[in-house]
């Protein structure tokens, strides 16, 4: 197994710097998650670690060691493409037996037979060892392509959002099952995707990236409660941080310098009672979503818009005039950066 | 090539009518190209007086005299000799002694013939070969001054070849070039690489760099990912480009008279040169061409199957 280290890593194509001066270490056995909108360098990131690109500036380490002169056959690593790209004149049975057949490896049939049988099982697949890759849906390629990294034991998996095209439950199922083979093998996994829960549920660490910059590293405890900034603070929870301007909550008490309140859903109190009662402002259900378990409730601070769930037993129409307050939420300055309570 | 586009499906199915008279026409242009080759095949089984009787004698008795013609030389005997020889042994000897001739031995067809085919294959194979590899280069690495190399290895299409066909000569004769398998080998294998790079290279763009990134991430070196990725999936290219290849380096008159003379002749430079008996042995030559368009015909349909194989199809969520 294996430790992954960048320092100060850049790469530009051209004008566009894809991954700006990164630092971070994926410790052994450690599961880092990267988030970060589309275009941030999620996907460059990984190719630096893999060989498939070298940096501008700045070293990459694997276990310790320079990997600049590395091949990406020599790295170790097991990669999961965006564009899961199969291939498409083998079978599904080949594909998964492919890595396992390079002359690096040289294992014989019947341990190639039994370990692309143990893997399409656990990705439940093995109905479809004798399809053609092309004859697959989206979701059964994206689960070959998974299975072509999991035949092997490399020291570091590379995901480049491997569940993107599973419906819920499957990638609910294979979120665990991914979580259970990383602990299994304590193997070292960078993993990037947009979904919310997985980052949560999955990583040691998130780290969040923004135009190639590393912006924050941290626990998804440490990410959720205690962003750096507005935008990390945007990069997680559902319904998204309401962010409102100091205005809309004149009579609250604020710290000073601060010119947004960043509110969580939990940070939001309602109460039925409107009025003048101090630590309160006023706000005005403008929409009710019903989600089942709980609903989405959309309210309106004078011109400023909030969302934040509320239980359904507090039986609220469209109209009502409610009071609100916050507790403990997240201050930022001007700057965006936030401002501790 | 363009980077062809997988979705072009027109959305109006063609009616009817519409459907009948587009058929109508193709199958009217097929007939009417196929007319000289039906005319050519039908004199390989006429006698020579048939075949230049006038008018023009679409019905015939058909006779083997052509392919006997073509594949023998005769000399001309007295009737009495022939008379001494004893029973005609097989179909040719009898045809021949009705022209009061006796076959004196076998004629160059299937020599020439021989040397089309190593010629057509080896420059083949060679110039899709070279083509490949150096499409693979132009599509895959940064080369300096890429685009001004591939504009040169185009420009050597704009003029016509046989332009330099006195230079080439020239230097073929100080070379030791002349008349040799090899020397026409090199010409058209020079002749068809630059076709070969940059109908390759469209092809090669078109199939992603994932496929071969995937399988050196999973332990092959770039050589292997070659073989095992990417030329199977440019097999349709490869087929198309061979078959481009092959229906020139077949087919290539001006060169083949200008260099080959003997060893070397090809077979079409070989085919106007059968002489009968005061003029053109036209039913030799229309068996000679016949035949000699077996081996292309064979060629291109075996491969046909090949490019109609879409095989990239759909595996890469764009
Ligand atoms: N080969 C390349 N040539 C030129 N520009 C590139 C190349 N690869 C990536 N880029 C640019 O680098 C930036 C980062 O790209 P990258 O693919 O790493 O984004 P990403 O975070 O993976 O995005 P997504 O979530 O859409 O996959 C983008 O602006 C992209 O246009
Ligand atoms: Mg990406």
């Amino acid at each position: 197994m294996a430790e992954v280290r960048l320092e100060s890593v850049t790469k530009r194509f051209g004008d566009v710097v894809a991954v700006d001066g990164i630092d971070l270490t994926v410790a052994d056995g450690e599961f880092v998650v990267l988030l970060g909108p589309t275009g941030a360098g999620k996907t460059t990131t990984l190719r630096l670690i893999a060989g498939l690109e070298s940096p501008n500036v700045g070293r990459v380490f694997l276990n310790g060691r320079d990997a600049a002169r590395l091949s990406p056959a020599e790295r170790d690593v097991a990669f999961v493409f965006q564009q899961y790209s199969l291939y498409p004149h083998l079978s599904v049975f080949e594909n998964l037996a492919f890595p396992l057949r390079s002359p690096a490896r040289r294992l014989d049939e019947a341990t190639i037979k039994a370990t692309v049988e143990r893997v399409a099982a656990m990705l439940r697949i093995e109905q479809k060892l004798q399809n053609r890759a092309t004859r697959l849906s989206g979701g059964e390629m994206q689960r070959v392509a998974i299975g072509r990294a999991l035949v092997r034991s490399p020291s570091i998996y590379l995901m480049d959002e491997p569940l993107s095209s599973l419906d819920a439950k499957l990638r609910s199922d294979m979120r665990l099952e991914l979580q259970h083979i990383q602990r299994d093998l304590g193997a070292t996994m960078l993993y990037v995707t947009h979904d919310q829960i997985e980052a949560m549920t999955m990583a040691t660490r998130i780290g969040v990236l923004d135009r190639g910059r590393l912006v924050q590293i941290g626990t998804p405890r440490e990410i959720y409660e205690s962003p750096r900034n507005i935008y990390v603070a945007t990069r997680l929870g559902m319904p998204s941080i309401n962010l409102l301007p100091t205005e809309a909550l004149a009579g609250l008490p604020l710290p000073p310098g601060v010119t947004t309140v960043g509110a969580r859903t939990e940070h939001v109190v309602v109460e039925r009672e409107s009025g003048g009662q101090s630590g309160q402002v006023a706000a005005r259900v403008e929409w009710i979503e019903h989600l089942g378990d709980q609903n989405h409730l959309h309210l309106a601070l004078g011109e400023h818009r909030l969302v934040t769930l509320v239980n359904p037993d507090m039986r609220l129409a469209v109209g009502d005039e409610l009071g609100l307050s916050l507790r403990s939420p997240l201050y930022f300055d001007a700057a965006g950066e936030r401002i501790a309570a | 090539m363009s980077g062809a586009s997988t979705t072009a499906h027109s959305v109006v199915e063609p009616s009817g009518t519409s459907k009948r008279i587009a058929g109508f026409l193709v199958i009217l242009y097929a007939v009417v190209s196929m007319i000289p080759l039906a005319w050519i095949f039908a004199t390989g089984w006429k006698t020579p007086p048939d075949s230049i009787s006038y008018p023009p004698k679409v019905v015939f008795e058909p006779s083997l005299e052509g392919y006997c013609n073509l594949f023998t030389t005769r000399t001309r005997q007295t009737a009495a000799y022939i008379e001494e020889l004893g029973p005609p042994q097989g179909e040719c000897d009898e045809v021949t002694r009705r022209r009061e001739m006796v076959i004196a031995g076998s004629s160059n067809y299937v020599p020439r013939f021989i040397n089309s085919l190593v010629i057509a294959f080896g420059s083949t194979f060679l110039a899709v070969s070279l083509g490949v590899f150096s499409a693979y280069a132009f599509s895959r690495f940064k080369i300096p001054l890429a685009d001004d190399l591939l504009f040169f290895i185009l420009s050597t299409r704009m003029m016509p070849p046989i332009a330099v066909a006195i230079p080439i000569y020239l230097m073929y004769r100080e070379l030791g070039l002349s008349d040799s398998a090899l020397g026409m080998i090199l010409l058209y294998t020079a002749v068809n690489v630059s076709l070969a790079v940059w109908l390759l290279k469209g092809f090669i763009d078109e199939i992603p760099r994932e496929y071969e990134e995937a399988a050196m991430i999973d332990g092959y070196t770039r050589l292997h990912a070659f073989f095992k990725v990417v030329l199977p999936q440019a097999a349709t290219g490869i087929a198309a480009t061979a078959i481009f290849c092959m229906i020139f380096a077949w087919n290539e008159y001006a060169f083949a008279v200008l260099l080959t003379s003997g060893q070397a002749q090809t077979a079409p430079p070989f085919i106007p040169t059968i002489i009968g008996e005061g003029g053109m042995d036209w039913p030799a030559v229309g068996a000679g061409t016949t035949l000699f368009l077996i081996p292309i015909v064979v060629f291109t349909v075996l491969l046909r199957k090949h490019l109609l194989r879409g095989i990239t199809f759909g595996a890469v969520r764009k």
